[in-house]
Order: structure tokens, then sequence, then C-alpha cells
């Protein structure tokens, strides 16, 4: 058990006596109630689970709590990205599972590139598995996310 | 008036004799074509809280003093527990409570299967509760293990009696036939591998058991659980407001919620009981594999005289045997048919339903036979399948079938073939292909609406359906502003909750919308009556004259122009109430879904590879509520399919039956970049026989035709006859070395 200082969407949070060896996924759901990350495979294959880190698209539930550093930001603080309005227009989402996680993925690519290409959209966003298939969904909710 | 009746309802192609209370549906069909909300775009009324993260999942509640459940499952295809010892995992750290075989439902000592439930434990994390599993000690006794379907077949190891199906004279039909093509087709274990994995919250509460659940079916759950813990079925509540996917797998509470319920008896607590990813890929259900022995004869014109099929469904220790002889029997006018399926018993995980169960299976084989028939009479495939249409289904008219219009849409997708064919170069061919769509999607009674509208001209339409990513909450809202003639954003919809409305059907078998539908419909209609009654006595006009527009209350006469909300205000706390429930379907008629899907294909002949790079899909499923939605509809089974057609597939060890692709690294679905550009069409008009509404479900058939007709565009590209699935490298340079050696032994006979 160890305390853990973390800094996400830009506020500061303590979170007493974690165990040590818990994913920084696990902290943001259980400790802090941020249930927008989802976890729906545990073992980084499928992107459900994606927060950014200084702007990085990272895996959250093979992140170990005590080794982050950075700035977190997860889906509750791209409430407000005008990405949201891409998806819910394009008819980007199904279930909704792994959704969030695309948002996620997808605004740490319009934030590198705000015109991204196709191609370059498909290579970004190839690690965000949505068993739906509301992929061409996304490819253009990504493509607009501007208009 | 409320009728009591006998009648078949078919629920992913089973049917059943039922008693049903329906009541008829006196409303006419709008007339087809777009409405005013009906029929046109619509974005999800919940895309914004699933998309922002905010929909609370199952796998998202966290319940004051919650436990968390971990269920140990058999290492073994096939054993028993001769002993079994839970002391030490009782005593272990944070443990709550230990269940062995026999305390809950699911709970077996005779494991039939790698992955079967065993025992489990409450604890008060996950990790103690895991840490604890370890901690059960049993004794085993290894069973013979059957893995083999055919093997089963020849021993008689069925899940029950083979099905055995013939119209006229099959045998003389084959023997009088001038050309006769026959193959064995094999499709693979694929998995649904919903995003949010099975699970459910339980908590009793006084003597009422609620359970909260990832499911498609709340009150089948509600049934399940009232029989198992031996309770009315109103002291269990269900409640499912927002699900992660489900595609079949999610019906039944399954062993995880009856562990959960005990487990929350013993401790007085909630319980989660959550499948991991790798349980999941194990134990959650799957479309089992097919081998599918096929033969048709036809005459020299092209008629198709004979069609026969011996189907071996490889269901696993339990679950049913689909109707993968289906569209052999049902898509095209043969006179002649026999079909015998087998379902095998065999010690692997338990089938589950699957988008279009069997049909997806069937119409992969069939389809490509009539391929290979077309190929060898020398015709257009599209050519043979018009002139074999079929006009009834044994005997039973359709209540509608436009998939000659489906056909006519596509040709000119179909006529690409020759252009495409010429972009090959070098070892990469291009090719076209075709396949045609049959399925169920009628839907059927009972199912209820209610609506109330407040003095803020506001509507909630409240049913306790369930909607699992299709838009069916959406769909919903549409209806029943289009009834009211109120704007969308005027609706709401209240679902997922067996305690707080009233019975609807299960998200399965393409059926929520057709069946869900028109009691909406009918529930608004009861509504805006009780609107206009009120309106004639405020303004002293004939109910006759009097209509609701776009949120206004207008009469002919142009007298009377204002807005809902000006009628109501008056209401205060009052409400106006609506009901309304489904009627029953056409007697004496098929009530089936259909379309067309129209696949580009790359394939390099050196290595194998495959590109789907075009599709097109036209579907006929009566009137269309929502197109943006159907299109999201049509996208996905079709990208859900290309998974199962070109990549997917669960392998299990030949000799110990174990599961060897347990992550989604090893089970490969599709990704973004593997998707090829998709193109749909609808023939949308209303099926005149079905309902107020005309409209059928759209859940499964994008799923079905689509192995077929990348098969066939294969075929066109290449030559090679593809027969199984997934069409791995393997499969497709096999079939490519048979083809040459046909093309070199028919140059030998030419000579």
């Amino acid at each position: 058990m160890s305390d853990l200082k973390l800094t996400i969407n830009g506020h500061s949070y303590d979170v007493r006596g974690a165990r040590v060896g818990v994913s920084l996924a696990q902290v943001l759901r259980e400790e802090l109630g941020m249930t927008g990350t989802k976890i729906a495979c545990n073992e980084g294959h499928c992107g459900a689970c994606t927060v950014q880190i200084d702007g990085v698209p990272t895996l959250s539930c093979i992140t170990l709590a005590h080794t982050v550093e950075g700035e977190i930001t997860t889906i509750e603080g791209l409430r407000e990205h005008p990405l949201v309005d891409a998806f819910v227009q394009a008819d980007a989402v199904q279930c909704g599972f792994c959704t969030p996680g695309q948002v996620v993925s997808a605004a740490a690519l319009v934030a590198a590139n705000p015109t991204p290409s196709v191609e370059e959209i498909r290579h970004h966003m190839a690690g965000n598995i949505c068993r739906c298939g509301t992929y061409p969904r996304i490819e253009e909710a990504i493509l607009h996310w501007r208009d | 008036m409320a009728r009591l009746i006998r009648t078949e309802k078919e629920v992913e192609g089973r049917f059943e004799e039922v008693w049903l209370v329906v009541e008829e549906d006196a409303l006419d069909q709008w007339p087809a074509g777009p409405q005013a909300i009906v029929g046109r775009d619509a974005t999800r009324k919940d895309a914004l809280e699933r998309v922002r993260g905010e929909a609370k999942y199952t796998a998202d509640l966290q319940l004051p003093g919650m436990l968390h459940a971990a269920i140990l499952r058999s290492p073994y295809a096939h054993a028993r527990v001769n002993k079994i010892d839970l002391s030490k995992a009782l005593a272990a750290p944070g443990v709550h409570a230990a269940v062995g075989p026999g305390d809950a439902k699911g709970l077996e000592d005779e494991a039939g299967y790698a992955g079967a439930a065993v025992a489990a434990v409450a604890a008060d994390t996950l990790a103690h509760a895991q840490r604890a599993l370890r901690a059960i000690e049993i004794e085993w006794e290894e069973l013979e293990v059957v893995l083999d379907p055919e093997d089963a077949v020849k021993r008689e190891l069925y899940t029950a009696e083979p099905t055995t199906y013939e119209r006229g004279d099959f045998e003389q039909a084959l023997a009088d036939a001038d050309v006769v093509v026959e193959g064995t087709y094999r499709t693979s274990v694929v998995l649904h591998n919903s995003m949010e994995t099975h699970q459910s919250v339980c908590e009793w509460v006084g003597d009422t058991l609620n359970v909260y659940i990832s499911t498609q079916y709340v009150w089948g759950v509600r049934s399940a659980m009232a029989e198992a813990f031996d309770l009315p079925a109103d002291k269990v509540r269900v409640v499912c407001e927002y699900m992660g996917g489900g595609f079949g797998s999610k019906n039944d509470p399954g062993e995880y919620t009856f562990v959960g319920a005990e487990l929350a008896r013993r401790t007085g607590r909630p319980v989660r009981c959550a499948l991991s990813r790798r349980d999941e890929n194990t134990a959650a259900g799957n479309r089992n594999a097919t081998i599918q022995k096929l033969i048709v004869g036809a005459r020299s014109d092209g008629t198709i005289c004979a069609l026969g099929g011996e189907f071996v469904n490889a269901v696993g220790w339990t679950g049913w045997s689909a109707m993968t002889e289906g569209p052999l029997q049902m898509l095209y006018a043969c006179e002649n048919v026999r079909t015998v399926r087998y379902g095998a018993k065999i010690n692997t995980p338990p089938m589950k339903a699957f988008r279009a169960p069997g049909f997806v299976e069937g119409t992969f084989g069939l389809e490509c036979l009539i391929d290979e028939l077309a190929a060898k009479l020398d015709v257009d495939p599209l050519e043979l399948r018009r002139k074999n249409y079929a006009s009834s289904n044994d005997g039973k008219p359709f209540s509608s079938k436009n998939l000659m219009e489906c056909y006519e849409l596509a040709q000119e997708q179909w006529d690409r073939r020759h252009e495409v064919r010429s972009r090959s170069t070098g070892t990469w061919k291009h090719g076209v292909g075709m396949a045609s769509q049959i399925w169920f999607g009628g839907g059927g009674p009972p199912s209820y609406a209610w609506i109330r509208i407040g003095s803020d001209a506001r509507a909630q339409v409240v049913t306790a359906m369930q909607d699992i990513g299709t838009g069916t909450r959406t769909a919903m809202a549409q209806i029943a502003a289009e009834e009211l003639g109120f704007p969308l954003d005027r609706v709401e919809v209240s679902l997922g909750d067996t305690s707080r409305g009233p019975y609807a059907t299960l998200s399965a078998g393409s059926s929520t919308t057709p069946s869900v539908g028109p009691a909406v419909r009918a529930a608004a209609a009861d509504a805006k009556r009780q609107l206009i009654e009120i309106a004639a006595q405020r303004y002293h006009v004939e109910e006759r004259i009097l209509d609701i527009k776009d949120g206004n209350v207008v009469s002919a006469d142009g007298n009377v122009n204002t807005a809902v909300e000006k009628l109501v205000e008056v209401l205060e706390d009052a409400q106006i109430l609506g009901k309304g429930a489904r009627g029953p379907n056409p007697t004496g008629m098929s009530v089936l879904t259909f379309g067309i899907h129209v696949v580009e294909v790359a394939v390099d002949v050196e290595t194998g590879e495959i590109r789907v790079e075009r599709v097109y899909a036209a579907h006929d499923v009566g009137r269309i509520i929502n197109p943006l939605g159907a299109r999201s509809q049509v996208e996905g089974g079709i990208i859900q399919g290309i998974g199962h057609t070109l990549s997917e597939v669960r392998l299990h060890d030949p000799e110990s039956g174990r599961i060897l692709t347990t992550t989604l690294d090893a089970y490969r679905m599709p990704t973004i970049a593997d998707v090829p550009e998709i193109v749909c069409a609808f023939v949308d008009r209303p099926d005149e026989h079905l309902t107020n509404l005309g409209s059928k479900g759209l859940g499964e058939p994008p799923i079905v035709p689509i192995a077929a007709a990348i098969a066939n565009a294969i075929r066109d590209a290449t030559g090679a006859d593809v027969h199984e699935l997934p069409i791995s490298r393997e499969e497709l340079l096999r079939a490519l070395q048979s083809a040459k050696e046909k093309e070199r032994r028919g140059a030998h006979a030419a000579v």
C-alpha cells in the first residue's frame, strides 16, 4: 500500500493507501468513480481503457498507477471536445462500451494532426476494437470533427 | 378487445406453439416512404451519455458493501468432481462465502467442457476472490472426451434427436437432373466477444432479489431467477439500462448470475460476478462449428430440381441445434428437398445464439454451392437465382418479399464485375461475388408499451425492453413522436427495468423493433386520441377535424392552431396515459427478411492474402424507421461477418479440448484498418400484412450473406472453390491448388 498523487483532467487527486500493482484503470474507476474509462479485456488488447498521459494515448488497464507521472486526460476531461458531437452526429456509437476509448484516442490524433487522412485515421485508431463495427462512422466522425 | 389465441411464436428460427393474449391492432399503416419523423435520420437518443462515458453499464455499478465473486472452472473437457473441499478457500483472507457443485444452478459435479463452472467464492476484492480459488481442493476423475462432431454423430451422441425434412421426391429428382454439384462445407467456432463481458450484480433487499445485469432479455432473467430461487416472479427485479453488446449471447442469466445471487443470499451483501475476457472467450457461448454435405441437381436450363443437405452442428456440451438447413429449404423454388440435421453433443463449450444462428452457416454452404452450379452450367449466378426465385415458403405465402427488387438494386453493382476483374495484375486477382440473404425477423406478440404526457407537453414512452446498442430506444421515440405529432425532442423512452414498465420481448432474433414498435405506436395513438378529445372540449370543435402536427393542435377548418403546450398546460399534475399492445402476426403467412450482398475482392494467389475492397448490401426489411441507425446496423453486421469469414476462429486443443484462443490477441476481430468501402440500400417498403408498422428487424440480416459473397468473389477472381470458414491462407491455397488440378484434368480430358 502506498499513497498516490495523480493529476487528472487538470485537477490534483490524492489516493490514500493504493495497493501496489493496481492499474491506473482500476484507480480511475474504483477509487475515483471515473467510470467513463472502460475495462473490456484488462490485458491491453482492445483499447477500451485508453486515456492520455501528457497527450499520448495509453492503455490504462496495463499501466501501473504508481508509475504515472504525467498529466492524465480521461473521457471525463473531454466531454466538451468537438469530437463528442461529431461521434453523435455520425452515429459512431452502438453499444457504446468502446466509445469513450475511441474518443480519447481520436482526441490525441486530432490534437497532433487536425486534418488526418483516412489512412492516418486507420493507422492511429487500429488499436481500439469496436465489436459492433462502428468503424465507418468513427472514420467519418474524425474526418469531420470540426464541421 | 383482448383475445386469447394459440399461435406459433418464432425466436431465432425456433418455433413453438404458445398461448397469447393479443389485442386487435386497429391502426392503418402509414403510407410508404418517409414520414415527418419515421423514415428520416435521427441521431441516437442516448448517444451523448454513451459517447461521453456517462452511461452507467452493469460494469460501472458499485453498490455499498459489494463483494466480488470469482468462478473456478474445469481444466478438463470432461471430468467428475469426486471430492471438493472449500474450507481453505473459506478461510482465505477477505473471503466471505464459497459455493460448490449443487449449491447454485450452473455449478455441477460433472464438467462437460474445459471452462465449465464448478465452484465460486465471494470476497472483498476480485483479487482476494481469485486467490482463494487456488485454495479449493478438488479430486477430479477424468472421463472420456469426445471432440469430433462426426464421431459423436456416428455414436448417436446428440443434444436432441436428429431433425429431418423432405418435400417432393428428392431421390427421383436428383436422378433426373442434367447436372449435379456436391460439396462439403465447414464453418468454425466463432465468438461473440461483446465489449462488456457477461456480468451481473445481485442484491437481496428484504425478500426481493435485485439483479443488475448486462442482458438482452430482462424478463427472461426475471423468470429464470424466480424459478431458480423459488420466488414469485414479482419478487425479482431485473435492471439493464445500458449494455455493452450481446449479439445473442446474453439472452439468459448465465451461471454467473445464479452464483452471484446465491453468494449474495449467503453473505447478505451485494455481489458482483463478472467474467474475465479469458472466461468470455471460453465459457460465454459461441457460434458452433458446422459440417454441411450439400448436393444440388438442376436441369440444363438452370431450373434447380433437387436440393439436399446433411448438416452436423457441433453444438457442444449443451445448447440448442440451430436451423442450419433453413436457407436450403427456403431460399429457392425447388420442389424436391431433403435435409437432415444432427446436433452433436461433444466436450466443447456450449453454443449460444449468435446473430442469425444457423442461417449464417447455412447460407455460406448453400450460396457457395449455387455459385458452383452456376459455374458448371456456365450461367450468370444472379440470373440463376432469379430463375429459381421462390414465390412461397413450403406452400405458405410470404407476408412480403422484395428480394427481386434487391436484385434489381444490385444489378448495377453486379455489372461492375467485368471492370473489376480487369484490374487483375500479376499475382493479385480481382473478382466480384454475390449471395442472397434470407432470415426471420418479423417479431411477434406479446409486447406492450405505456406512454404518459404531462402538462409540459412532453411524452415518456415506458416499456421494459432493452437497447443492446442497436438503437431501438431511438426507433421507439421516433414511432411515438410520429404518431403523436410531436417533435422528436419532446419524446423520451424509459426502458430496461422489469419493475418499471410492461413486458417487452427480448432483444434477439431481430425482433425488438417489429415487436415493440407496433405496441409503442398503439400506445401513442391511445394518448393522441385523448389529447384530441380534450382539445375538442376546450376549443369547441368536432374531434374528427382535429389533428396534431409538429407539436400543434390543428383543425381542418383552420380555426384551431395551438401548441400542444397550450392545450395541456391546464393539466398541472394530471397526466394523459396511453397503452398499447403488439397485435398478432398474419396467420398462415411466412414472415421473413431478404437481401443481397455484392462483394469485390482482391486475392494474392501467391501468398493467399485476401482483401475485401467493397461491399454493396441491399436489404428488404419492410419499413425503415431510422435510416441512419439502419445503415449502422448493416455496416456493423458486415464488418462482424468479415471477421467470421477471414480472421476469427476459436481453436481448441484436439487432444484435451482446452481452449487455445482466450485473448483478443489470439482471437482476431476486425479493426478499423480491415474495413472495406460499404454501400447500403433498402427497399424500404412496408410489409402490408405485418402490424401497424410494416417493419421487420435488421439486427441480423446483414451478417447472413457476407461470407458466401466473399467466397464467391474469390471464385470469380481465381477459380478456387473455397469450402471452409474462416478462409485462412491455408484454406485459400488449398482451394487454389485443387482448382489448378481440376483445370489440368479438364485439359487432359479435352485432349
